[in-house]
């Protein structure tokens, strides 16, 4: 018995994270699943009742603003995170005097909540007494700045939000892979004459691929899930014009009582974020094996 | 005479190239700052806005510097104005974050640990696959878990409870504090392991002999990555908690939302500054860990 116990005690040591992943992760998974074709209201129900969910959720007008929005935000959100990044790394890069307080600052918002930065923004932003009276106050009389309570640019001020807390982040990555590279190569490229842009362009972020594909993957997941900053900034509005999948999907479970059409929506943006993850995973352990 | 003109146009050119370097060299420091203002702006216009009464806030700009270092809206956002109902404030929501993140943080760190140490110095038999099963945690969207755990949470009797968002955040870091050390002792020699067990040390005294003693490193990034992740989590505490048991986030949320009487701006912004403080503290003091974490475990989001 005590051998017995001995023998296994690694496995016996694992089986809570096992257990645990398990039923709260696949199991919960596969629960939602199933919910996602059955005919569920306030309460699940567990008759079978086909793609009727799916069917409705894509007929459904506030679901098609939502992934239009998210397509939008994920587009421009990732364009801007990656530029702005890339272009603080490159300039960090190049001996800069106070390089750590830069850094620094730069980074701090990935230490924030959402929220907190959700709830700045807002304020800043406002009309009556944000940005635009700021510029109205100094002389801009005709300045305007109301893109929070317009519907067709409400949209935007999330994509402003989201890159500032972001973009300090897809940095921290590119200064580590810039970093990493070995100098004999860079100086190697400067012996025959490249420029500092050449060897940046040419060179280094042809080299960056990885960190590229790291960018892309972690930027695409935070924009399926956001959430939280959509809550403290807009609240969806004005109207549902800034409505996203994952406020979608809590609405419609917790507000409007549609547990199966809520399912439905989150097993869509499992399967989009799956679409991303699963090559990556793929293309991380076949590095991993490779070395 | 030949000579000495070759001489001089090669000094031109290397003056004029000095000036180039010079004007990029200051080009480089204007756009880094230009960033740096973008970042630190709304963290500047937090702290003024929080320093101003509401009649300053109306007359001012953003920008413009308080009178004076007023600290009502401090007292305010963390204690209220003691009118009772429907006067809400941080200072108990604070404490069901403190509440709620200690045991967390502390529960998901140690299965972490031991996970990856089995992981990596007693593996078995399709472990990798194992390893795997637990990674894929780290991407699922919540959204795909949030019914059922809330049906779970009902059924064990904790909705609405701080120990109901313990056992949730616990669980949902499981995947991350598992692939911090796996990643980290997989780099520390399997010898040592080997030889501490051919001199018939068992599992618990190898890894708190051999392995605990050199963790110091890991077990602070994952405690800062953990802390930082479930104190500034929102959709769980908004979805698995109301009223008196909401952790900080919600209750800043809610207490901006609020539509009961005149917007404080000068309130909403020393509060949400009180609920961004302790992760900020941590950034600044731990800043080297929290790049790491970020770097190694930053799936999330």
């Amino acid at each position: 018995m005590f051998r017995w116990l001995e023998k296994n005690l690694p496995k016996i040591v694992m089986a809570p994270a096992v257990g645990l992943i398990g039923w709260f992760v696949y199991g919960f998974v596969l629960w939602t699943l199933y919910i996602s074709f059955t005919n569920s209201k306030i309460l699940p129900k567990y008759e079978l009742w086909g793609f009727g969910q799916y069917e409705k959720l894509w007929a459904s007008r506030k679901w098609l603003i939502a992934v239009d929005n998210l397509l939008i935000f994920t587009a421009l959100f990732l364009i801007f995170c990656v530029v702005i990044g890339i272009i603080l790394a490159i300039f960090l890069d190049q001996k800069i005097r106070a390089e750590g307080l830069l850094r620094t600052i730069y980074l701090y918002p990935m230490a924030l909540s959402f929220i907190v930065t959700g709830t700045a923004w807002k304020w800043i932003l406002n009309p009556t007494l944000g940005i635009q009276k700021m510029f109205r106050d100094w002389g801009f009389e005709n300045f305007t700045f109301d893109w929070l309570v317009d519907r067709e640019m409400a949209i935007y001020t999330i994509v402003i939000a989201g890159v500032w807390q972001s973009a300090g982040f897809v940095m921290a990555l590119f200064l580590a892979g810039l970093r990493s590279v070995e100098d004999e190569i860079v100086k190697a490229a400067k012996i025959d004459g490249a420029s500092l842009f050449t060897v940046y362009w040419k060179i280094l972020l042809p080299m960056m691929r990885p960190v590229f594909f790291t960018s892309f993957v972690i930027l695409v997941h935070i924009s399926i899930k956001s959430y939280d900053l959509i809550v403290a900034l807009t609240q969806g509005g004005p109207g549902i014009s800034t409505t996203m999948p994952a406020l979608y999907m809590t609405q419609t479970a917790f507000h409007k009582s549609q547990v199966g059409l809520s399912a439905a929506s989150a097993m869509m943006m499992f399967m989009a974020v799956a679409a991303v993850i699963i090559p990556y995973l793929y293309s991380e352990l076949r590095r991993e094996n490779a070395r | 005479m030949q000579d000495n003109l070759k001489s001089t146009s090669y000094q031109q050119l290397e003056q004029k190239s000095k000036y180039t370097n010079m004007f990029l060299r200051w080009f480089l420091y204007f756009i880094l700052i230009v960033f740096a203002s973008y970042f630190i702006f709304p963290l500047y216009v937090m702290v003024v806005t929080s320093l101003k009464t509401m009649e300053e806030i109306r007359q001012g700009t953003l920008l413009s510097w308080p009178s004076g270092l007023n600290l009502e809206s401090w007292a305010v956002a963390w204690g209220g104005r003691g009118y009772g109902a429907g006067d809400t404030f941080l200072r108990p929501y604070f404490w069901n974050s403190i509440k709620m993140v200690v045991p967390a943080v502390f529960f998901s760190t140690f299965i972490g640990a031991m996970t990856g140490y089995v992981l990596t110095k007693w593996r078995f038999k399709g472990d990798q696959w194992v390893f795997l099963f637990l990674l894929f945690g780290c991407f699922i969207p919540f959204q795909a878990i949030l019914l059922p755990m809330a049906r779970t949470l009902g059924v064990l009797g904790i909705s609405n409870s701080v120990v109901g968002l313990v056992l949730v955040h616990t669980v949902y870091g499981i995947p991350f504090t598992t692939l911090f050390f796996r990643n980290y002792y997989i780099s520390v020699p399997t010898e040592l392991v080997k030889a501490a067990r051919i001199d018939g040390a068992g599992f618990f005294k190898i890894f708190f002999k051999i392995l605990l003693p050199i963790s110091a490193p890991i077990i602070v990034v994952t405690v800062i990555w953990q802390f930082t992740q479930i104190w500034n989590d929102f959709l769980f505490g908004s979805t698995f908690s109301f009223g008196e048991a909401a952790p900080i986030q919600v209750a800043l949320n809610n207490m901006v939302l609020s539509s009961t009487s005149v917007k404080e701006y000068n309130v909403d912004m020393a509060s949400a500054i009180i609920a961004g403080i302790p992760t900020l503290i941590v950034y600044v003091l731990a800043g080297k860990y929290f790049i790491r974490g970020l770097t190694s475990g930053a799936v999330k989001g």
